[in-house]
């Protein structure tokens, strides 16, 4: 099923096609890999089945040999048939976790796919938990079912669920909260940056601390370090903040623009920032050039899966000189993708939603240089004598920013590299 | 509802994926969420497939409920049977896809399609992964085999004098543990027997080759978790018998050549089938360090029953502890572990075993990933036996666990990551060596398991002091300088078990003297 269902503003932004049909993606749980590192005195709660525990293990890898602060309530016969009272057996795991963490400043239950279609009200759980335990910490909910969330959308959900916790900003004075899940080694970066252009009034939102909550008022301004926050930023909007609109700090240019778009709003015009930002930025060219000549002219396909396909795209294409075969994204948020959008060029086969077997078919048929998929179809591309970039490593690893612009060309650039090296065998 | 941090098994669907994945020429649709898809990543990251998993999912969304799911899977099915013309289309529900009762295999088996099709149940709130597996093979056979079932009356056929004895290996499967190198080594074994093997599956079997099963003379059931349900219907239907002993370990593969022989009505001479370096390797002086080592095994219910012979009688451990997630066979390792005069833990509770593991202090175990993290956190040796087991045990190199080269393969598993004999007594001699120190892995270990080397947690007190706290223990600075003296290795134990000699006998201070007197009364 393929149907056209918008046109950006831009004229010469690409056309978007919508597809329909099996979904090859994780579900919003995942988010809580990276989350709960970012988060480090957090707990999630998945209350869910023995699916999303087994989805939270395979897919960190069961590499963390750490106690992890998430875990699985699963809901067992007993719970379904009402033959247990869910809010109670909730209440009781609820108590045993927090006995075993005394350390935990926050709990996120977090909705999954049974847990909505049973329609237990977490919302409610959290609430009621939240006067148990009240001077202990903060409980919230979200969900991170994947009927309702696809990967990234994770953390949106548990993001715009903090919001209402956020403190209200004693006055207007404009203050910049930067919003989504950042290494902390690009934060300081960041700050660094947003230091040299004057701007001091900087949060980071989420912080590493639970309690750390950044005050929200009509002086926020929303700055996206990710572009899949298009619930928390209406959430932020309601609290009175504005959204700085801008493109996404990957690639040099990316990084540039946000900063701009920034200090636009401290008066800061755009050559003042590039000229304070000179030496990063010189840095990160020199470095990128390097790693340019391996993807220079070679074509790219992307399966839809993490949400940062359409930044990535303009980045590998702008500053890489990849040619784009087709960017599939498994949703396309105008109004926070606008922008991106219309750095693509016009006749690049933009796609939203998916119908894996035919998407799969079009590879086999492009068949690109590299393709960007989840970790579940790289391996069989591979098979096939295809390049593969598994796309989870992009919310895994440090990319944003003037610094990190060429560690995120290199993760595209070694598989290319890789098979130029090999001389073992074919692939397939 | 129960709190699960880590869990040993998957759901039941998981199972179903592993018979699919397993065979050829079959396709399972699961009506399932969006994000069920993740179990793609088992099987072509975990075991390095080069293929998908030949499942296609459903991946209905919020928007699609209460209106359009039923169509989603009618839509599904057809898509399938189109693109993949598989032999036998396998239809189940995810844990969410049950919960909408769309009844996925009535609307298969309404809906007319090319493929024959056997739906299913899962029941994904009570059962786990293995039972997914042992239920989806089993309904798979009966689904083919059950119009040529023998009739009341009737017996099977004798085998022809010019034909050759035969099993079938029933069983093995995807993401089992080393099953690939199994099937191969058990297959020699077999053929240096003058066995033919009929069938093996579900591992690269397609749903034609099953139809041949009931050709065999008798069905080998090389993994219990799977194949018991299977083998017994078989038996029932088809008059075959079950050849139960699992070939894992020296002992138990003399034993399954004993049985293969004694059911096919062979005169085999055990000695003349193949033989293992396990025994000469386990008798040769430099293994006397490995006796009574005390060993901690936990794992799926046949790899923790053959370990534990294996531990004991071949490689002469101490089995300390004995359990397993498996609660299918609880009863076979409850009935084992009385045996060695243990208590079986039997538990999906990785941190009741956590918490096992650290009251027993072993000096090995034998365990999956799972025990792994334990082990690592504790600083105790560890060798993977079983699944969930992590990428790094699906090798490249050929290593089965079963057979007389499996029996090779545990062998060395087993005996890397403890210090070695020789090495033991150098470790001794150099103790003031600064770079062949306690604080310097040994060598072989390269960081990953090493030997104990948890902080001595108890600081030393004046040589007089005594502590206001009823019951508590105070170590002399001379016992604790004594204490060093004792090999890193076994320090720890020197430590608890003079710590419980002195509460033993109302001691408050250890000194040198108690330090001794412990060591003489532990002495074995």
């Amino acid at each position: 099923m393929t149907e056209l269902i918008a046109r950006t503003e831009n004229a010469n932004a690409p056309e978007v096609i919508t597809e329909r049909g099996e979904r090859a993606v994780f579900c919003g749980l995942t988010s809580i890999i990276w989350l709960h590192r970012r988060i480090q005195d957090a707990f999630f709660l998945v209350v869910g089945s023995r699916t999303c525990a087994h989805l939270l293990q395979s897919a960190a890898g069961v590499m963390i040999f750490a106690e992890p602060r998430f875990a699985t309530a699963i809901l067992g016969e007993r719970d379904l048939a009402g033959m247990a009272d869910c809010n109670e057996e909730l209440d009781r795991v609820v108590s045993e976790l927090l006995a075993r963490r005394p350390d935990i400043r926050r709990l996120f239950l977090v909705g999954s796919c049974p847990s909505e279609v049973i329609k237990l009200d977490l919302a409610n759980a959290a609430a009621r938990l939240q006067g148990d335990h009240d001077n202990r910490l903060r409980i919230s909910a979200f969900s991170g079912s994947g009927i309702e969330t696809t990967f990234t959308q994770g953390e949106d959900q548990c993001l715009a669920s903090m919001v209402p916790d956020l403190p209200t900003a004693q006055d207007a004075t404009p203050r910049l909260m930067v919003v989504g899940t950042l290494a902390d080694i690009v934060e300081e970066q960041f700050r660094r940056h947003f230091t040299q252009l004057g701007i001091n009034e900087v949060d980071f939102f989420p912080a590493a601390r639970a309690d750390d909550l950044p005050a929200v008022g009509p002086g926020t301004r929303i700055l996206l370090a990710q572009p899949y926050l298009g619930d928390t930023v209406g959430a932020l909007r309601k609290r009175g903040a504005k959204l700085i609109s801008a493109l996404y700090p990957l690639g040099i240019q990316g990084t540039l623009a946000w900063f701009q778009a920034a200090a636009a709003e401290w008066g800061c015009s755009a050559e003042t920032v590039q000229e304070s930002l000179a030496i990063p930025i010189a840095r990160a060219q020199k470095a990128l050039s390097r790693v340019r000549t391996s993807l220079e002219g070679k074509s790219l396909q992307f399966l839809p899966d993490s949400q940062l396909e359409i930044p990535l795209a303009r980045f590998l294409s702008e500053e890489c000189g990849m040619s784009l075969v087709e960017v599939a994204t498994p949703y396309v948020d105008q109004s926070l993708m606008a922008e991106e959008l219309a750095r693509l060029a016009e006749d690049v086969r933009v796609v939203e939603g998916a119908d894996l077997d035919s998407a799969l078919a079009r590879v086999r048929a492009n068949r690109p240089d590299l393709t960007v998929c989840g970790m579940g179809i790289a391996n069989p591309l591979e098979a096939e004598g295809l390049r593969t970039k598994w796309s989870i490593e992009l919310v895994f690893t440090p990319i944003q920013g003037f610094d990190q612009v060429a560690d995120l060309a290199g993760l595209f650039s070694r598989p290319l590299v890789r098979e130029r090296q090999l001389e073992v065998g074919s692939w397939s | 509802m129960e709190l699960a941090l880590w869990t040993y098994e998957g759901p039941p669907h998981v199972g179903a994926i592993r018979i699919a994945a397993s065979m050829r020429d079959v396709h399972l649709v699961l009506h399932a969420p969006q994000g069920d898809t993740y179990a793609d990543l088992l099987f072509t990251m975990i075991e390095r497939e080069n293929r998908r998993p030949p499942v296609t999912w459903t991946t209905f969304q919020a928007r699609d409920l209460g209106s359009s799911t039923a169509q989603m899977v009618i839509d599904t099915l057809e898509g399938v049977c189109e693109r993949y013309h598989p032999q036998v289309l396998l239809v189940a529900e995810s844990c969410t896809g049950e919960l909408l009762q769309d009844q996925p295999g009535a609307l298969a088996k309404g809906a007319n399609l090319s493929a024959p099709v056997i739906p299913i149940e899962m029941a994904a709130y009570t059962h786990k992964e293995n039972w997914g597996a042992s239920e989806t093979f089993y309904q798979l056979v009966r689904g083919l085999l059950a119009a040529r079932a023998l009739k009341p009356g009737e017996t099977k056929a004798p085998r022809g004098a010019d034909q050759p004895p035969s099993v079938n290996l029933i069983g093995p499967t995807k993401l089992g543990f080393r099953c690939r190198d199994d099937v191969v080594e058990v297959q020699k074994l077999l053929e240096q027997m003058g066995v033919r093997v009929n069938v093996v599956a579900p591992l690269n079997a397609t749903p034609r080759d099953l139809l041949r099963i009931p050709d065999a003379d008798a069905n080998v059931n090389l993994a219990p978790e799977v194949g018991d349900l299977t083998c017994d219907w078989l038996k029932r239907q088809f008059q075959q018998p079950i050849i139960s002993t699992v070939p894992m370990g020296w002992g138990a593969t003399r034993d399954f050549i004993a049985e293969v022989s004694e059911t096919l009505g062979l005169d085999i001479d055990v000695d003349s089938v193949g033989d293992s370096r396990l025994p000469w390797y386990s008798r040769s002086v430099d293994s006397t360090y490995l006796t009574n080592k005390r060993v901690f095994i936990f794992a799926d219910g046949t790899h923790a029953i053959a370990a534990a012979r294996v531990a004991r009688d071949e490689m002469g451990f101490e089995v300390v502890g004995l359990g397993t997630y498996s609660r299918e066979r609880a009863r076979d390792v409850r009935a084992l572990a009385k045996e060695y005069g243990l208590e079986a833990l039997i538990t999906d509770d990785y941190l009741a075993v956590e918490r096992a593991v650290e009251a027993l202090q072993p000096e090995l175990v034998l365990g999956t990933q799972m025990e792994r993290h334990i082990a690592k956190r504790l600083g105790l040796p560890c060798a993977v036996i079983s699944t969930p087991a992590h990428v790094q045990d699906y090798p490249a190199r050929y290593s089965p666990q079963m057979g007389f080269e499996g029996c090779n393969v545990l062998f060395d598993t087993w005996v890397h990551p403890l210090i070695m004999g020789l090495e033991e007594h150098l470790l001794t001699m150099f103790r003031d060596d600064f770079e062949f120190n306690d604080t310097a892995a040994p060598s072989h270990l390269g960081g990953e398991g090493g030997g104990s080397h948890q902080p001595d947690a108890v600081a030393a007190v004046a040589e007089t002091t005594e502590t206001d706290e009823p019951g508590a223990i105070a170590w002399a600075v001379s016992a604790e300088k004594e204490l060093r003296k004792i090999p890193f290795f076994v320090r720890g134990k020197a430590r608890r078990n003079t710590e419980h000699f002195a509460i033993e006998n109302g001691l408050s201070v250890i000194d040198v003297e108690t330090l001794y007197e412990a060591k003489a009364h532990y002495s074995r």
